[in-house]
């Protein structure tokens, strides 16, 4: 394989991409503000309405949006290189709706009430048990035929335990309310989120982040097999305890304030696979501006969609990822 | 000939004392042991039905977070308006939502049962409207009559009286952003306490889910805003959103719970109402 330098044109676009998404993500809505107004009211300190939906409602949309996008790409690039396995990710291996089912544990019980850390603390703790799960299954599996299928096998075990957990916190809780609440905590929205959304998720997120970005140099090592990779000094303990942590506190801080948004972190890695030259490594900044991209997008195509009325950020993401999915697992299953 | 006419005019009194003495008549007794299994009729039927009349509630009804009258509720025994509760009480009569679970409606009915569905409550007319037909089936129309008397009284001293300045915009802000138009309970109340409806300036009559952006750009004076629940929902989160908080307008709240469809409080709440509509125009 000839060996390719940093793809940086690739790099170049999809952070513009990002860029344009975003400033779009703050020009739409049900209101219509005209897109110079909506800029200037953005940075406005007068407290007309106009200020009020561009920095209350729009703004933390957008940086969610990004937050999570972002997340939702790098952990499902961490976890298909670190697993070796093309169909990992947050979603499909169970780690999304663990974090969901913890994040509704803290909200129903009144807990995040009493401490607002509670929501993305407990979201964090149910992520994390999914992802220890995930990782002891793979490791006992070892690398041989049909190892990959049963890793994924378990995560959809995982997966459908939590929602059926998640169902019963969600049946047993004294509001009415909770038991429609769960289509929100399986699909996942970013309508209405505010400031205090962001502040509460962003530190898991960053914190996440500065966990998973450096393990790229050790993913790439690890294309040459556990054993070289070791040699070559990759601790591989310590590389799945802070891939595990990392994308708990990531996923966990993005699921507390958005639900459980699926296939966000398959389909993003296998996109730019060959724009980065298959480098593990390379693929993780990529799959993160490339999970912003894909987020935001969906974000703006749901207020399109179905401006007044709130369609779940799930159902499109679910749309593009589901035949994708089923592509995959076809083409793993014909060369297993 | 005089015969004939004498013949007809016996049978036509016959007749008329039959239909009088008939199911229809006003000779009919009160039914005793009437159970009801949802929260709109238990407040309706506790208000108009005599003492020893009225034999169970609906859990709801006892429920501080859903009643105002919730001590009062707990003597008597609740039900969950499962079929086979209701049957225990051998009750002569049951009063039900327009909601209530229908199979066990169709099943109480389908035993033999009496079962009155009263329909949902769309604002003042169908306050006065349940608290007439609960009279008329619990067979206790003057009790009901007087309610309403009193009703009506009490909301002519509460409402301000009408002026030709222009009122202060207010709305009703409810969990998952739904607010109330024509037909419905929460604008009657607005109306009454001398306040625009934002809902109708804006078209939508009954009950539809507002965007929180389109509240904001319409730039209310007041928003009436939902009691804290006893227990959290996601539901709630965007009645306390920091945009409303940052907003230029009023949040306004009831300090009683509102909504029973009796009407108990409602006059109450149209006067606390008035108070805040008052203080805006100054």
């Amino acid at each position: 394989m000839r060996p390719t330098g940093f793809p940086l044109p690739v790099f170049l676009l999809l952070g513009s991409t990002t860029l344009v998404l975003f400033v779009l993500s703050l020009l739409v809505g049900p209101s219509g503000i005209p897109p110079l107004p909506a800029l200037q009211a953005l940075l406005s300190t007068d407290p007309g309405p106009y200020a009020l939906v561009m920095q209350e409602i729009r703004l933390p949309r957008a940086i969610l949006g990004t937050l999570v996008g972002a997340s939702l790409g790098l952990a499902g690039a961490v976890l298909q290189g670190l697993l070796r396995n093309p169909l990992a990710e947050p979603g499909l291996i169970g780690v999304s709706a663990s974090a969901s089912l913890g994040a509704a544990i803290a909200i129903y019980s009144g807990l995040s009430l009493a401490f607002p850390l509670a929501l993305p603390a407990l979201a964090l703790a149910g992520a994390a048990v999914a992802g220890g799960l995930i990782l002891t299954i793979a490791a006992g599996m070892g690398s041989g035929r049909g190892a990959g299928l049963v890793v994924i096998l378990a995560g959809i075990a995982i997966s459908s335990l939590a929602g059926a957990l998640l169902s019963l916190v969600l049946n047993f809780a004294p509001n009415p309310y909770a038991a429609l609440e769960i289509v929100y905590w399986l699909l996942g929205s970013l309508a209405d989120r505010s400031m205090v959304h962001v502040a509460t998720a962003a530190p898991f997120i960053l914190v996440g982040w500065i966990m998973l970005l450096p393990l790229a140099r050790s993913l790439d090592l690890l294309t040459l097999g556990e054993d070289a990779a070791a040699a070559l000094g990759v601790r591989l303990a310590r590389v799945r305890l802070l891939a595990i942590v990392g994308t708990a506190a990531c996923v966990g801080g993005a699921t507390a304030v958005s639900g459980a948004i699926g296939f966000v972190g398959l389909v993003v890695p296998h996109l730019l696979r060959p724009l980065v030259g298959s480098r593990p490594g390379t693929l993780l900044p990529a799959s993160a501006l490339g999970g912003a991209v894909l987020v935001l997008a969906a974000d703006i195509a749901v207020r399109i969609l179905s401006p007044e009325r709130d369609l779940k950020l799930g159902v499109v993401t679910a749309l593009i990822g589901a035949p994708f999915f089923l592509r995959l697992l076809l083409h793993a299953r014909r060369t297993a | 000939m005089h015969r004939r006419h004498d013949t007809l005019r016996l049978c036509a009194l016959a007749t008329a004392a039959l239909l009088a003495l008939g199911p229809g008549g006003a000779a009919a007794a009160p039914p005793e042991r009437v159970v009801s299994i949802n929260l709109c009729t238990d407040l309706l039927a506790m208000r108009v039905a005599a003492p020893g009349q009225l034999v169970s509630v609906s859990f709801l009804a006892q429920d501080p977070a859903h009643s105002p009258v919730a001590r009062a509720a707990r003597r008597f025994p609740g039900n969950k308006g499962s079929a086979e509760e209701v049957l225990g009480f051998r009750p002569e009569l049951v009063v039900a939502g327009a909601y209530s679970a229908r199979e066990s409606v169709a099943m109480l009915r389908r035993l033999g049962y009496r079962v009155e569905v009263f329909p949902l409550v769309d604002g003042f007319d169908g306050i006065r409207a349940q608290l007439r037909r609960m009279g008329t089936v619990l067979e206790q129309q003057p009790r009901a009559e007087a309610i309403i008397a009193a009703f009506d009284s009490a909301l002519r001293s509460a409402s301000p009286p009408p002026t030709t300045r222009a009122r202060p915009l207010a709305i009703t802000y409810g969990p998952n952003g739904f607010i109330e138009g024509v037909g419905t309970l929460g604008h009657d109340i607005l109306t009454a306490s001398g306040l625009e409806n934002l809902a109708t300036r804006l078209g939508r009559p009954g009950y539809t889910q507002l965007p929180l952006e389109l509240l904001l750009l319409a730039e209310p004076d007041l928003v009436i805003l939902p009691e804290p629940p006893a227990f959290p929902a996601r539901a709630y989160e965007i009645t306390h959103h920091p945009a409303l908080q940052r907003a230029n307008l009023r949040a306004f709240r009831f300090s009683e719970n509102v909504r029973g469809c009796d009407g108990a409080n409602l006059t109450d709440a149209v006067a606390e109402l008035a108070a805040a509509a008052r203080e805006l125009r100054q």
